[in-house]
């Protein structure tokens, strides 16, 4: 690990500028981890809701309690649990992947809460009046229901990216080598974790400031009356 | 192994994690209140110092701040014990993400409020504790409760500066026992358990306010 860099203890300032690139390694992982991870959270939180939603009760119920288990239980025990017994079930992923994919159930519980919300804000006059122009169950979400709910759903979902790029840290606690982990490693190195650690602080300021200020943009550009699919 | 030998060390970490959520979740409390009502309210250099404090405990990541105090606090001012790092760092934390809950709050009451306490001649604390804070207090207690939930699922990072909680115990069970099945999901399930509890104790508080919040604007 970090053979071929080097670092200048001459000044902090020195130091500092000669670890931002190893740092910058360690931020393009975090921002693939969260990619990766956020995926993830989209796909496995509309299973969630598509079960949550179902007019069964025993499909209902139980997936109601899954995520509020998966929602009220730390993503550490969660990363710690995929971590040791996927292999015992011969499900050997590198620490990157397990750790994305522990994000991605984490938030999965909060995702469905966002679609839910999402389709349950498009009011019910739309839902009767669909029903009235005899439009099918179908025509009606794809017509009606999903392009109405999808301005309300995407600003949600960026504020829970924004978050899950805070949470990417974690994944350093099962080796995977993000900003955290190697600003850790300098640190042991060198017996100098000021400024390493600060620098990856500041990094995480200007990630995060920046990501919601986005989220915001994009809040103020979408229709508020609605996206057409296609 | 049997659950039942797990258990008593798990319920060990158990009492340390339910102490660190307490405290900390009372300390954030303070916080958010003291700088979610200085950043709102407050005279601007007071402002500036309390948006500075949110932004930076907000934009940056729990464990990287953990992490900060833990080795890099010692080598530029005081060394701190363990449990003592661990709290103020779930403290400062949470407390910001509080402190933005409280702000909205106030923000939410009506302006039209705050002219009628002044034409009733009120005093600017009378106006807070006997206008504004019963009506903003009901509206700030779903998320914070929402916030005790987060802390509690937080004190789990802080088993990595060596304090011994429920995960710290499971690590060490896990790699004594080599059982990662039995361990992880009494874990899960004692944090699931932790977490119902406290949801039913701040819904509790919730009720509390909102009647006490009515008596006091009757009060009024």
């Amino acid at each position: 690990m970090m053979y071929g860099f080097h670092w200048d203890l001459s000044s902090p300032l020195a130091f500092a500028w000669s670890i931002l690139p190893i740092i910058l390694i360690g931020l393009t992982v975090t921002l693939e981890a969260t990619a990766l991870g956020f995926a993830f959270s989209l796909i496995i939180g509309l299973g969630l809701a598509l079960l949550r939603r179902a007019r069964a009760r025993w499909i209902a119920w139980p997936t109601a309690l899954v995520i509020e288990f998966i929602r009220d239980t730390p993503l550490l025990v969660q990363l710690f649990f995929l971590y040791y017994v996927l292999p015992q079930y011969g499900v050997l992923l590198p620490a990157f992947l397990t750790g994305a994919l522990a994000l991605g159930v984490q938030y999965s519980a909060y995702m469905s809460e966002v679609y839910r919300a999402g389709l349950d804000a498009v009011p019910r006059g739309q839902i009767e009046a669909a029903a009235a122009l005899n439009l099918s169950r179908a025509r009606a979400y794809r017509s009606i229901i999903i392009p109405q709910a999808i301005p309300r759903i995407i600003p949600a979902m960026g504020n829970y990216l924004v978050s899950m790029i805070k949470d990417t840290p974690i994944l350093s606690i099962v080796t995977v080598m993000e900003m955290l982990g190697l600003a850790r490693i300098i640190g042991d190195r060198t017996f100098r974790y000021l400024i390493p650690l600060t620098l990856v602080g500041a990094l995480f300021l200007i990630l995060s400031m920046s990501a919601a200020a986005a989220v915001r943009r994009l809040e103020r550009a979408l229709p508020k009356t609605g996206i057409p699919l296609r | 192994m049997s659950g039942t030998l797990l258990l008593p060390p798990l319920l060990t970490g158990a009492q340390v994690t339910v102490e660190l959520t307490l405290t900390s979740t009372v300390l954030g409390a303070m916080l958010a209140f003291s700088a979610g009502m200085a950043r709102g309210a407050g005279p601007w250099p007071l402002r500036l110092f309390a948006a500075t404090y949110i932004e930076i405990f907000r934009g940056t990541s729990l464990l990287v701040q953990l992490f900060w105090l833990y080795y890099a606090l010692p080598l530029i001012g005081p060394r701190i014990d363990p449990f003592v790092t661990g709290i103020i760092a779930l403290s400062l934390n949470i407390g910001a993400y509080g402190a933005e809950v409280v702000r909205g709050a106030l923000l939410a009451v009506p302006r039209a409020q705050h002219e009628a306490a002044v034409a009733l001649n009120f005093t600017a604390r009378q106006t807070l504790w006997r206008i504004i804070l019963p009506q903003a207090l009901p509206e700030m207690m779903p998320p914070l409760g929402n916030l005790a939930v987060q802390n509690l699922k937080d004190t789990s990072l802080v088993s990595m500066i060596t304090i011994a909680d429920l995960t710290f115990r499971a690590q060490t069970l896990r790699n004594l026992t080599l059982n990662s099945i039995p361990v992880y999901s009494l874990t899960l399930l004692l944090y699931f358990a932790m977490a119902l509890v406290l949801m039913a104790g701040m819904r509790g508080l919730e009720r509390w306010v909102r009647i006490k919040g009515q008596g006091d604007m009757a009060r009024a």
